[in-house]
């Protein structure tokens, strides 16, 4: 096992990603934050608390999105899995919209979790921002725009990120 | 996550945890029928076959819309002018079904017991959508669904079922499914409608209404059965409204707001009056919207359940 981010590391990692998506979209006033059900959702927690401080904008449009009706492995396992919730308050009608999640791998949950999303509407663009980027080992053709980190991993290994909130401490970990 | 059974035959086979799995994934659906695209692709793979051997409307359009919704393949069997009329066996009938490559039957049948016996001989699962007087437990999920959205944890609620229990499978349905999560169950109606012994399921009984009225928070309202009485077990349909019906007056001299319910079709002016039916204590609409999200629910997790092909 080895540690890729420490907690200041990571630290450092998400004010610069929070920065970015202030050099990009500016004043927020066209753009809806969405974070991806589960594990997304604790990345895209941090950064809105982030970006609300940074930029003293409490109107930043903020959503989560489960995408489990449209994952593409749905009847692989005998079991069913039960969707997280999801929760857009808002359109995404003509909006740029920002997805969040944690770690960018196959592709696939990316894939799913924008047919959810069009679902809801049809956005302007979509932008996707992922923590840590394990590179070449994309089964689809989906590329991040912010990117934390890169990494390259062998399919057998697995890389976790924990957070203060749920694992007791900040940290992003490659685990063979 | 799955459920402890493979068929969904009655709400006797599953376990509390079951109900909060389907109750949870009953949220999701809901909310996805609220979007401006009411669809998923999940079950775009599967085909189902709804085969109805006994009337109904209400009951086969809410499945066939929750499969829909699913993106699921559907299939529409009604007995009346099929060849069920020219002597064809239950089994018969639906292995040549199967034999066209279904995944999944839903069923309903006026032998109280038919789905078992067709679990026995085939492998697809069923979903049993009403047998005769035994279990409708699609019904009782989403009675109790209802119930918990307005009302939250029902362990310790009180809720009165009203009317002819003796031919209800509802009534049977919603007895199991509120005793398993913890509520007190009432049953209130002429003692010629209420089965023998009824108390041994865990529910209390009561000959008047009234009074059931303000014991209970909820009060689920059931249709009288003309056409599965073989005896005369009330004078008049007007003799049973006058005492055993529900209007605005009754509802108004309770000191409480309770809520209405009815599994449909209401019959106006006899177990329920127009008043009381279009209340605003009344979320018999919820129901029927609520229904379409426990079917998506119900079939959903019973999908996985399958011998993989290949």
């Amino acid at each position: 096992m080895k540690k890729l981010l420490d907690n200041q590391q990571l630290d450092i990692t998400l004010r610069r990603l929070a920065h970015e998506l202030i050099e990009n979209h500016l004043d927020f006033s066209e753009t809806v934050i969405i974070g991806l059900q589960p594990r997304g959702i604790l990345l895209s927690d941090r950064l809105i608390a982030l970006l609300k401080s940074i930029t003293q904008n409490e109107d930043l449009l903020y959503g989560k999105l489960d995408f489990t009706f449209y994952r593409d492995d749905v009847h692989q396992n005998a079991d069913m899995q039960v969707p997280s919730q999801t929760d857009i308050p808002f359109s995404v009608e003509g909006k740029k919209v920002v997805l969040i999640d944690d770690v960018l791998h196959t592709g696939r949950t990316v894939r799913a979790a924008l047919d959810a999303l069009l679902g809801f509407g049809r956005p302007k663009n979509v932008e996707l921002l992922v923590l840590v980027d394990r590179h070449y080992s994309r089964e689809l053709p989906i590329q991040a725009d912010y990117i934390g980190m890169t990494v390259d991993t062998i399919i057998s290994q697995k890389v976790k990120v924990n957070w203060k909130e749920k694992d007791k401490k900040d940290e992003v970990l490659l685990i063979d | 996550m799955s459920l402890s059974v493979k068929h969904l035959l009655g709400i006797k086979e599953l376990d509390k945890t079951d109900i909060e799995t389907i109750f949870r994934t009953a949220d999701n659906f809901k909310q996805v029928l609220q979007r401006p695209i009411k669809k998923v692709p999940a079950l775009r793979d599967t085909t189902i076959a709804n085969i109805f051997f006994e009337n109904s409307t209400r009951t086969r359009i809410s499945f066939e819309l929750a499969e829909k919704r699913l993106s699921a393949d559907t299939i529409n069997f009604s007995a009346s002018g099929s060849s069920v009329s020219k002597g064809e066996t239950l089994i018969d009938t639906v292995n040549n079904i199967l034999a066209m490559k279904m995944d999944m039957v839903v069923m309903r049948h006026s032998a109280s017991g038919a789905p078992w016996f067709l679990a026995n001989h085939i492998d697809a699962s069923i979903i049993n959508a009403g047998d005769g007087t035994n279990e409708h437990p699609t019904q009782g999920l989403l009675d109790a669904f209802s119930m918990r959205e307005k009302l939250g944890d029902l362990k310790g609620k009180k809720v009165a079922i009203i009317g002819d229990i003796m031919h209800s499978r509802v009534a049977l349905s919603n007895i199991f499914c509120l005793t398993k999560l913890g509520a007190e169950v009432m049953v209130a109606g002429p003692p010629t409608l209420i089965p023998k012994h009824i108390e041994s399921l865990g529910v209390k009984v009561e000959y008047d209404v009234k009074k059931a009225l303000q014991w209970c928070e909820v009060a689920n309202v059931l249709r009288i059965q003309l056409e599965r009485q073989n005896k005369p077990l009330f004078s008049t349909l007007r003799e049973y409204s006058l005492y055993y019906g529900i209007d605005k007056k009754m509802l108004d001299s309770i000191n409480r707001e309770i809520i209405i319910m009815h599994p449909g079709p209401i019959n106006r002016g006899i177990e329920l009056a127009s008043d009381a039916a279009d209340s605003s204590q009344s979320i018999i609409l919820d129901q029927v919207q609520n229904g379409v999200a426990i079917r998506m629910a119900v079939i959903y997790l019973l999908s996985g359940k399958r011998e993989s092909v290949e």
